[in-house]
């Protein structure tokens, strides 16, 4: 699957969909595939402050349970709540997936991968 | 600075065959081991429907003969293998003087002063030590570890029987549950066992190892129209769960008795003196503390294994087993509790990363495959 270019990409392999100050987060399709089936998708409630780097949520596959890192930090303006029903569309449809939007604070979008970059971190 | 490098991983004799087919390896008990083919859903969905194939040629096996083979195997294990028919298997343990879990294993009665015990993979090396220090202590019998003398491929679901008799000559439909027989698969000459990890029917072929892949390939090819998967270690973890199949370093181990796991079934209580019976029998008449149930998420989260189990904000027990079941599409568990909280409605909490989520006490197994007269 390729990466689409419009996204940015964390080395914790989430991604990023940036419009105005609102930023879409959800997890590549090489930290799907390396989770294998999510089961469980567990996310803050709307409001909530995040900061760049630290965990805001998990994500569970049958197998195990993995942090989820925000990319920006900032606050959680919308929350993802088909998650809840249809958890394996991170799997089918994962740059499309997005779990949580973030107001972002500030220029905090320094550091992202672009497209490029991020692939040649799974090379 | 010392850096020690870890041990090699262990192949089995279908590991090439795994790489080449795009299994996802993971270390497992010292072996690299296929964790998932086309993903734990559909393997396990495939299970529960058609059938899957799985290599299981991780578990050992240890072979005792010898005039006094019975009376060896019964001082060794919890259950009666004088019950045992020559061709048939059942399930029990190899407990320490303390009652508690050396292993859980598998008896064969392959001839009448001739078994077979298959141990768990991670326990290979220490059960075949245990049982050749013990068995000296007994009588005239052989201990051998044939381990590496048998390929083991596991057949399971309802289309497992379909799936295996046109590669044989032998009548599968004859062969009971906990029985087995001899024949050639796919022209490998095999002991074909009615028995499993997944709570469905099914076969485990014992083959030669250099026949290993010439039978993976024959079962899946004779699989292929009816939608029989190669299934990893991913799906047979979540398929046994579900059928509330114990497994060994999480909800049995040398802290655990059988009847605190649930399993004084396989205690031959009338059958002479056999190590750990003296603590068993005491635990018997005194009750067990604490005991293995079945808990179903009522809150949102999933309990795993090491999460606790409280009661009224305080500690009581430990979760040994949880997932997101595939099949039943609910999150459940197994858990140790005192006794007195397993009624089945008692609802505990399970604190789940720093966050108490209410579970509810069910009965085990948490699925049952319909059955058929």
């Amino acid at each position: 699957m390729a990466y689409p270019s419009d996204l940015k990409y964390t080395k914790d392999h989430e991604w990023v969909r940036l419009s105005g100050d609102t930023a879409e987060v959800g997890i590549t399709d090489y930290a799907q595939q390396q989770l294998g089936d999510v089961v469980f998708v567990d996310l803050p409630a709307v409001g909530t402050g995040v900061t760049a780097g630290t965990p805001f949520g998990t994500i569970e596959s049958v197998k195990a349970v993995s942090e989820l890192f925000a990319p920006l930090s900032g606050e959680i303006v919308a929350v993802n709540e088909r998650l809840a029903q249809a958890p394996e569309e991170v799997n089918t449809r994962p740059h499309e997936t997005w779990m949580v939007k973030i107001r972002v604070a500030g220029g905090a979008a320094d550091g992202l991968l672009d497209s490029t970059q991020y692939e040649g971190l799974l090379t | 600075m010392t850096e020690t490098a870890a041990p090699a991983l262990k192949p089995t004799p279908l590991h090439a065959r795994h790489r080449a087919s795009g299994a996802r390896m993971v270390p497992y008990a010292g072996w690299d081991m296929p964790v998932e083919y086309s993903g734990i859903t559909a393997e396990h969905l495939a299970v529960r429907s058609r059938a899957g194939v799985f290599d299981v040629s991780h578990m050992g096996e240890i072979e005792i003969a010898g005039k006094d083979a019975l009376k060896t195997v019964q001082f060794l294990t919890s259950n009666d293998a004088s019950r045992l028919k020559t061709g048939q298997a059942q399930y029990s343990a190899l407990l320490t003087p303390d009652g508690t879990f050396v292993d859980d294993i598998l008896v064969y009665r392959m001839a009448p002063s001739h078994f077979m015990i298959v141990v768990n993979a991670a326990n290979t090396a220490k059960a075949v030590e245990w049982i050749t220090a013990q068995a000296k202590t007994v009588g005239d019998a052989a201990v051998v570890d044939s381990s590496a003398r048998y390929a083991l491929i596991a057949v399971q679901g309802p289309a497992a029987l379909d799936t295996v008799q046109p590669l044989t000559g032998a009548d599968l439909g004859s062969v009971r549950p906990y029985w087995f027989t001899y024949g050639e698969v796919a022209q490998a000459r095999a002991l074909i066992s009615r028995t499993g990890y997944t709570g469905e029917d099914g076969f485990e072929i014992f083959v030669p190892p250099n026949m290993a892949d010439r039978v993976w390939q024959a079962l899946l090819q004779a699989g292929h129209a009816t939608g029989v998967v190669p299934c990893g270690l991913g799906a047979r973890d979540t398929l046994r769960l579900e059928a509330a199949m114990r497994l060994y370093g999480q909800d049995i181990d040398e802290r655990t008795t059988p009847i605190e796991a649930g399993l004084a079934g396989i205690v031959g209580w009338e059958k002479p003196e056999f190590i750990g019976a003296e603590r068993l029998r005491a635990q018997r008449a005194s009750g067990a503390e604490r005991r293995l149930v079945g808990l179903e998420m009522s809150d949102r989260g999933i309990a795993r294994h090491g999460h606790a189990v409280l009661n009224d904000g305080a500690p009581v027990g430990t979760v040994t087993s949880g997932t997101q079941t595939p099949f039943l599409k609910k999150a459940i568990a197994m858990a140790y509790v005192p006794a007195a909280l397993t009624t089945p409605g008692t609802v505990v909490d399970v604190d789940i990363r720093g966050r108490l989520s209410a579970a509810t006490v069910v009965p085990l197994p948490f699925y049952k495959r319909p059955r058929t007269v």
